[in-house]
């Protein structure tokens, strides 16, 4: 590997553990993470198909309030760096080694988080004397030690021979990669769950079993599965009592002035932005 | 005090659209100190920096209000800039001598962070990324290249910066009344809408994107000099395909609906692919 990538994939960890934290341009996602590994090292299709991958495990990984998830950051980073790098690990076995990987991120992040209560005592000095400049100093500080969070594990990776990685490798016997590979199959199911979980109740569950009988039997692509759900929600707020009979007065009679001045309404304010 | 509302009424402490712009921007690093003591605390000070800076220029003031926002706060990220639109019209009528005090605040913000990551929380991490994720990530596995990573950079930021823009100046020009805009219709709305699609697209993943194989033969019919060879998943098929996947689905979520961490349930998934493959129940899909 050259240095540049070396120095990219470096960048990249930064990067991912920033937005751990952060949750905002989602540069931690599988789905980024793994592809921009996948562009340092010059191996963009495995990188793209492991990040992918990833991402469906990784759908309902989400931190709601004091919770923590598993962490992305560290699993997608480093698996990408087994797959697309000098250890040309095979997409499964990427797969198999990112759930240990998330669980030791999450480990560092609850680690850190923990410090940050330190910088927070000082961010309460700065305020006593009304120094702005130094409150925001000390609450970005705490963003690069997120960002080291990552880049630290990542830089030890690195510094490991891709032989001693594919020896350790290896040393698995089949039963055990070949069941692994049989898990990554039907984990996402867990991930599937957490969603549904999180969304469920007794008026939605209906859409869930429409979505399945639909997908189990015919053969329209996501593109088309997605367009029925939105026509399907659209349609169910239109004739939905609960949002007709209150919010517009006037629509029960002519259903198009009411859109068309719920359309005006949003012109409007888009127009006072 | 009284000085300085003598002052304003010539020169009226306002914020600019400079300063709505660089509080837009570091909303985006909100969660940078998240800490156990007091989560997002330093992050809405860091937030309203640019705003304590342009309305309390006396010193005393400018140490109130950094103190003021130091305290206890936590919200879903990108709900966090309704509050701060509100807030910032408190600070700026209090600035200008209204009497708003720091409970008037503080209460602003505590009693609006709860109600909207109860809506947040479902709506971003529940129901937008899964579906945004799951579209991208079924593009990216289908060989088309880059375009299910930049499909979800695109899609996922483009919401994100206009829903933080649009709420954080709905939020300074409600003033106070936010909760009560947001309360009507337009949000039940868009999370009834959104919950649906989220429902549907979730049971339209679990039979396509779960593999799970089961290579037991059941039957071998000699016909002929023909043999046909049914296994165990040529009858689940029979029965609906995806079947297994939903089982499965379901028994996930009683697990987590048991309390039972969801780590636990994958490590213990990784067991039963492993006990299973070694007793020959499942096998690695042909294609």
């Amino acid at each position: 590997m050259s240095a540049i990538s070396i120095i990219l994939v470096l960048i990249i960890s930064f990067l991912a553990g920033i937005e751990g934290i952060l949750d905002e341009w989602e540069f931690h996602q599988p789905i980024l993470a793994c592809t921009m590994v996948g562009i340092a090292t010059g191996n963009i299709a495995s990188g793209v198909l492991l990040g992918g991958s990833l991402q469906m495990i990784a759908l309902g990984w989400m931190n709601i309030g004091a919770a923590i998830a598993p962490d992305a950051a560290l699993a997608s980073v480093v698996s990408a760096w087994l797959v697309c790098g000098p250890s040309h690990l095979s997409v499964k076995e990427g797969i198999a080694i990112a759930i240990p990987l998330a669980i030791a991120g999450q480990v560092l992040t609850i680690f850190v988080r923990t410090i940050v209560v330190g910088l927070v005592h000082a961010a309460d000095g700065a305020a006593d004397t009304g120094n702005l400049h130094k409150l925001d100093l000390i609450h970005l500080t705490g963003l690069v030690l997120q960002g080291l969070r990552i880049m630290i594990p990542m830089g030890l990776v690195l510094l490991a021979s891709p032989q001693a990685v594919q020896g350790a490798l290896k040393a698995i016997p089949d039963v055990i990669t070949n069941g692994l590979n049989v898990a990554g199959g039907f984990i996402v199911a867990v991930g599937y769950a957490m969603v549904i979980n999180m969304m469920a109740n007794s008026e939605l569950w209906p859409w869930f079993f429409i979505g399945f009988a639909m997908s189990a039997i015919t053969e329209l692509n996501l593109i088309a599965m997605g367009i029925l759900g939105l026509c399907f929600a659209l349609i169910y707020l239109q004739l939905s009592p609960r949002f007709n009979g209150s919010s517009n007065g006037n629509g029960n009679d002519n259903s198009d002035s009411g859109n068309l001045s719920a359309e005006d309404e949003l012109d409007r304010e888009l127009e006072d932005l | 005090m009284a000085e300085n509302v003598q002052q304003n009424n010539d020169n009226k402490l306002k914020l600019t659209r400079h300063d709505m712009v660089s509080i837009f921007w570091r909303s985006g690093f909100e969660q940078a100190s998240w800490n156990y003591e007091r989560m997002q605390n330093l992050g809405f000070a860091y937030i309203m920096s640019p705003a304590i800076k342009r309305l309390y220029p006396e010193k005393d003031d400018r140490i109130s209000a950094m103190k003021r926002h130091m305290e206890f706060f936590n919200t879903t990220p990108y709900m966090q800039s309704a509050i701060t639109g509100v807030v910032l019209a408190m600070e700026e009528q209090r600035a200008n001598g209204a009497d708003i005090d720091d409970s008037a605040i503080n209460g602003v913000k505590v009693g609006m962070m709860g109600p909207l990551a109860g809506v947040g929380d479902p709506i971003w991490w529940g129901t937008a990324r899964p579906v945004i994720g799951a579209f991208s990530a079924g593009l990216a596995m289908s060989g088309s290249g880059l375009l299910g990573p930049i499909i979800f950079f695109l899609t996922w930021n483009i919401l994100r910066l206009s829903f933080r823009w649009y709420t954080q100046m709905l939020g300074y020009k409600q003033g106070t009344n936010i909760t009560q805009s947001l309360g009507g219709g337009l949000l039940q709305k868009l999370t009834e809408g959104a919950s649906i699609l989220g429902m549907f697209i979730m049971g339209v993943l679990v039979p396509r994107w779960t593999k799970m194989y089961f290579p037991i033969v059941i039957s071998r019919v000699h016909t002929g000099g023909k043999t046909t060879v049914t296994t165990l998943q040529d009858i689940f098929d029979q029965l609906l395909p995806g079947l297994m996947p939903l089982v499965l689905t379901f028994i996930c979520i009683w697990l987590l609906r048991k309390k039972v961490n969801a780590i636990w349930i994958i490590f213990g998934l990784f067991i039963v692919g492993i006990l299973g493959y070694w007793a020959g129940i499942f096998g690695i899909a042909p294609k």
